[in-house]
């Protein structure tokens, strides 16, 4: 029949795309790594040479690689859980019953997550200005003295954090609030009837319903979370004292500063695999709890 | 409603947070129209006591800035049509059309989502140089050409119709090219206008392929000239805010004016993705 092979010229166009611009370079990444692809090779790859584990080896044993890794996953542990419960927080306001003007709130919520991450990096870094931001303002009501957020190696990172909270919430936000309306009336009617409170109702039914939920937004904002870049780029440029320098930071100076391409596939593919262990790691947990 | 005690909780909870999450912006706007060094003062002004059009002027008229928005409305625009076209053909196929190894392909493209974008960014780089594209409009959207997102989003879409429609359609004799264009493209309208916004605002917004391949800094978008306007420019505070407000606002109105389409593809991705 002539329909039956039709399909492959629908999706041709989009596979074709995909294998040249996606699957072939993350192959090409594998095979760059252990090469010392630099500026020459990119001129004529004559140039290449295979140099084995040689990149890999190398970043090991890079200081600044480490305190990459550690500051984006300083990152990553601070950011992640800060960002769940502000959208819980949020979900939980904006779905209670008791709520007034609760679309207008979901949309001014959600406001910064469309926003460009640069501009609002901009005034962020504005809000944190020593002198005249307004969170050294805020804060200095209440007798807190002014924070050089930006220039104080322990507060770089912090900042950048509320930052992306800020900017990240909404998404989450909504994504709770969709599975919080389908818990069933019925669940809260029985817990009520057997004399829960109000904090045993959200421990005991809330929370268990929204279990696989919450696994799943948190995988995807850790996996967001770990491609820390525009932030520090914009912010601080990697600094105080290499405070903010975030592993795809790391990579791109690698890659397009120095041009040592191969060591920055190098630092790609570390990155990767990284990602992917946390995310098989929750995945364990959260399944062994969920049998509990 | 009663003034009970949660109810006031609640809504002061609300207004709260609202006014804490809105600030950024709404300061944003309002020291974008200060003269400049106005911003800085102790304690920093919320409102422009003087407000002037002066920042805008001078983004305008000394650093190029319609030169950068033309050039992501282009970028943004050019990828939107082009990968709602593969996109849509390659979901709808997924769904609807029975082909050979479809099953093991599009579990394929599935599994690959798990690997982010920036592993390819080095490579690529070396491949659009290869193709002579480094700076140029092309180099910036050959990546967002199709989307594994995109193909699954139309797909799970595509699935509710009707497969009777198709069959009556096949035995009066439509080709599949004419089923797709005429019966299938209207019937997948609002799931287009979803990937639309999403496509173009997640272009819009891209900055790390951006900087990477737009060497020539006339071809640069907004927020990679706003990254490299605000290196220059730390002090400048009100040009900034401009900078900012002109870049944001942009995406920001298409989403309020979008937002249902704009909820419906976040749901249908992060749910069931």
């Amino acid at each position: 029949m002539k329909v039956r092979n039709v399909g492959w010229w629908f999706v041709a166009p989009a596979v074709i795309v995909l294998g040249v611009f996606f699957f072939l370079p993350v192959l090409a990444a594998l095979a760059m790594s252990v090469t010392d692809f630099d500026l020459y090779a990119l001129s004529d790859s004559a140039n290449l040479r295979f140099v084995g584990l040689q990149n890999y080896g190398r970043l090991l044993s890079e200081p600044l690689f480490w305190k990459a890794l550690g500051n984006t996953l300083y990152f990553v542990v601070l950011g992640v859980p800060l960002s769940i419960s502000a959208s819980l927080g949020a979900a939980l306001l904006v779905n209670s019953k008791v709520a007034r003007l609760r679309n207008f709130f979901r949309t001014v919520f959600f406001a910064p997550v469309v926003t460009t991450l640069v501009a609002v990096a901009v005034v962020w870094r504005y809000i944190f200005h020593t002198r005249y931001g307004f969170l050294n303002y805020g804060l200095s009501e209440f007798g807190i003295g002014p924070i050089d957020w930006m220039g104080d190696p322990h507060w770089a990172m912090p900042a950048i954090v509320i930052l992306a909270v800020w900017k990240n919430f909404g998404y989450n936000m909504i994504i709770l609030l969709a599975a919080l309306q389908s818990i069933p009336e019925d669940l809260y009617e029985a817990a009520r009837i057997d004399g829960a409170s109000g904090w045993q109702l959200f421990r005991h039914v809330t929370l268990p319903s929204l279990a696989p939920v919450l696994m799943l937004v948190s995988i995807l904002t850790m996996t967001g979370y770990f491609q820390l870049f525009a932030e520090p780029y914009v912010m601080t440029e990697g600094g105080p004292l290499q405070s903010t320098l975030s592993v795809l930071y790391f990579m791109y100076e690698e890659g397009f500063k120095w041009w040592s391409l191969g060591r920055a596939s190098a630092v790609a593919f570390l990155l990767f695999v990284l990602m992917f262990a946390v995310t098989v790691l929750q995945l364990r947990i959260g399944r062994r709890e969920a049998n509990v | 409603m009663k003034r009970t005690l949660p109810t006031i909780v609640v809504n002061t909870l609300l207004v709260v947070g609202g006014a804490l999450v809105a600030f950024p912006l709404v300061w944003m706007v309002c020291v974008s129209f200060m003269p400049r060094g106005a911003a800085s003062a102790i304690p920093p002004p919320f409102f422009p006591v003087h407000p002037t059009l002066d920042n805008y002027r001078e983004l305008f008229a000394n650093h190029a800035a319609g030169r950068y928005m033309l050039n992501s409305a282009i970028v943004a625009t050019l990828a939107t049509a082009i990968s709602l076209v593969t996109n849509t053909m390659a979901g709808y196929a997924f769904a609807k059309l029975r082909f050979a190894g479809r099953d093991r392909l599009f579990k394929t493209l599935l599994g690959a989502l798990v690997i982010p974008g920036q592993v390819t960014m080095i490579p690529l780089f070396a491949l659009v140089k290869e193709m002579g594209l480094v700076s140029t409009y092309g180099g910036v959207i050959v990546p967002s050409l199709a989307s594994i997102f995109g193909i699954f989003l139309v797909r799970q879409y595509a699935l509710s119709l009707p497969d009777e429609l198709l069959e009556a359609a096949r035995i009066d004799g439509a080709s599949e090219g004419r089923i797709f264009f005429a019966i299938v493209m209207p019937l997948l309208r609002p799931i287009l206008v979803t990937l639309a916004i999403l496509t173009f605002l997640a272009t819009w917004n891209d900055f790390m392929w951006p900087l990477i391949v737009l060497t020539d800094q006339k071809l640069h978008t907004l927020p990679v000239a706003l990254a490299g306007l605000s290196r220059e420019h730390v002090q400048d505070n009100e040009l900034m805010m401009a900078g900012a407000v002109i870049t944001v606002v942009p995406v920001l109105a298409l989403f309020l004016a979008m937002q249902r389409y704009y909820i419906a593809g976040i749901l249908a991705g992060g749910v069931k993705g």
